[in-house]
């Protein structure tokens, strides 16, 4: 605990805790712009994006599809409220290609009643999904 | 005295309703366990939700912002979790006395959206005015329902529709202890326990982007979050209402069944001897 180089990360999700360790850094997509937080971060609160968390712990690297929620950073903590959020060994692969190609069809034949909104954070999500799968 | 073949006919009948009163809490038992662990497993997120927004609100200071003074309409939404099924002592009464017991609100000012068929026709019957919601997702509630029932209702909110929103269910604190709980929603309030002493300690917090877009964004989550563990608890305490409910019935119906069984068995008794009593006098008769 007294480690300088390491802070308490917790990721909590709706129906469980997802993640709760010491890790050295964290790395996400905020609506702001990817992140990455160290130790002794300035009180900061952010609102995610649907991308890849990226996880430095002592012993090596973890990666998963983070895709909404909002992270409170404290100097010595961070506490990332996910309402989804996946490691890669829970990504179906093939639903998420179709979710893409659903999602860039929409946005490509678009119309006054599509939301367009909706259609790009489905678009990311898939994305986002794929990536952490490479 | 109630003949032999009544005492009997209305023994079987309340030994087959103790059959299916035991059924019932043996299915409730295991509903229960398995709601219990869904709740447990959800508090961790709706605990960290409420200390998360606390302390972020704290240490905003206080900001104008939609969502932390009342809307201008004088009109109260009330979410009402309830159960679909009845049987389950008074677990659905509990949480419509809360509503209409309330001695500050009238009627005409409360909007009740039910989840739960049981609710929704009590306050059907009290005159209330009832928004159409889903009752499905009382059996196994997900985090979807929540957040279209909370999209919903801050659309409403938005709009000037509704001036505050409130919550009524049940909390689950132990299998035989579940309490009716009204929470209030919107506007968020601030407990102001912990500000004295963490108002020096921490530095100001930040916000990216802008603090009242970013409250724009988080308060819609801590409300499905409140939904959402609401549902988790209600459920775990429809089901530990439900199997105390019908652990009660089928001692009654033992106790019932005993206290026949003794008639009966007089009743037998009594016949017997009257025969023997008629033979006796026949027998004495002829001779």
């Amino acid at each position: 605990m007294a480690d300088k180089n390491s802070f308490l990360l917790r990721i909590i999700t709706p129906d469980r805790v997802f993640y709760e360790n010491q890790v050295e850094m964290v790395e996400f997509n905020t609506t702001e712009g990817e992140i990455g937080v160290l130790p002794g971060h300035i009180p900061l609160t952010v609102i995610v994006k649907p991308g890849i968390l990226n996880i430095t712990e002592a012993e090596g690297d973890k990666q998963a599809a983070l895709h909404a929620g909002f992270a409170e950073i404290l100097p010595d903590s961070v506490t990332i409220l996910a309402e989804v959020i996946e490691w890669p060994e829970e990504i179906d692969e093939e639903r998420a290609e179709a979710a893409k190609e659903r999602a860039e069809e929409r946005l490509r034949s678009k119309t006054p009643e599509t939301d367009i909104v909706r259609a790009e954070t489905a678009l990311q999500r898939a994305m986002a999904r794929i990536e952490v799968l490479r | 005295m109630a003949s032999m073949r009544d005492i009997k006919r209305r023994k079987s009948s309340i030994q087959g309703t103790q059959q299916i009163t035991k059924a019932m809490k043996l299915v409730s038992t295991v509903k229960l366990q398995r709601a219990r662990a869904n709740a447990e497993r959800s508090k961790e997120y709706f605990t960290c939700m409420y200390d998360t927004v606390n302390s972020i609100l704290r240490r905003v200071g206080h900001i104008e912002h939609k969502y932390l003074t009342p809307g201008a309409s004088g009109k109260k939404a009330v979410i009402a979790i309830t159960s679909n099924r009845g049987l389950a002592g008074g677990y659905n009464s509990n949480v419509v006395k809360l509503i209409t017991g309330h001695s500050e609100w009238n009627r005409e000012d409360l909007c009740i959206y039910s989840i739960g068929n049981k609710g929704r026709e009590a306050f059907l019957r009290y005159g209330y005015e009832v928004k159409n919601c889903n009752n499905e997702i009382v059996e196994s509630p997900i985090y979807a329902d929540a957040m279209a029932l909370s999209a919903e209702l801050l659309k409403a909110y938005a709009d000037g529709e509704i001036g505050e929103i409130y919550l009524a269910y049940t909390a689950f604190k132990n299998t035989v202890s579940h309490v009716p709980t009204l929470l209030k929603l919107l506007p968020v309030e601030v407990s102001g326990e912990e500000e004295e002493k963490s108002e020096g300690a921490k530095a100001v917090m930040n916000f990216e982007p802008e603090d009242t877009d970013a409250l724009d964004m988080i308060i819609p989550k801590y409300v499905t979050s409140l939904i959402y563990g609401a549902l988790m608890e209600a459920a775990a305490s429809e089901n530990g209402a439900r199997m105390q409910a019908m652990d009660n019935a089928t001692s009654n119906a033992e106790e019932m069944i005993s206290d026949l069984a003794l008639k009966y068995n007089r009743a037998r008794q009594g016949s017997i001897t009257q025969e023997l009593t008629e033979i006796i006098a026949g027998a004495e008769a002829l001779g």
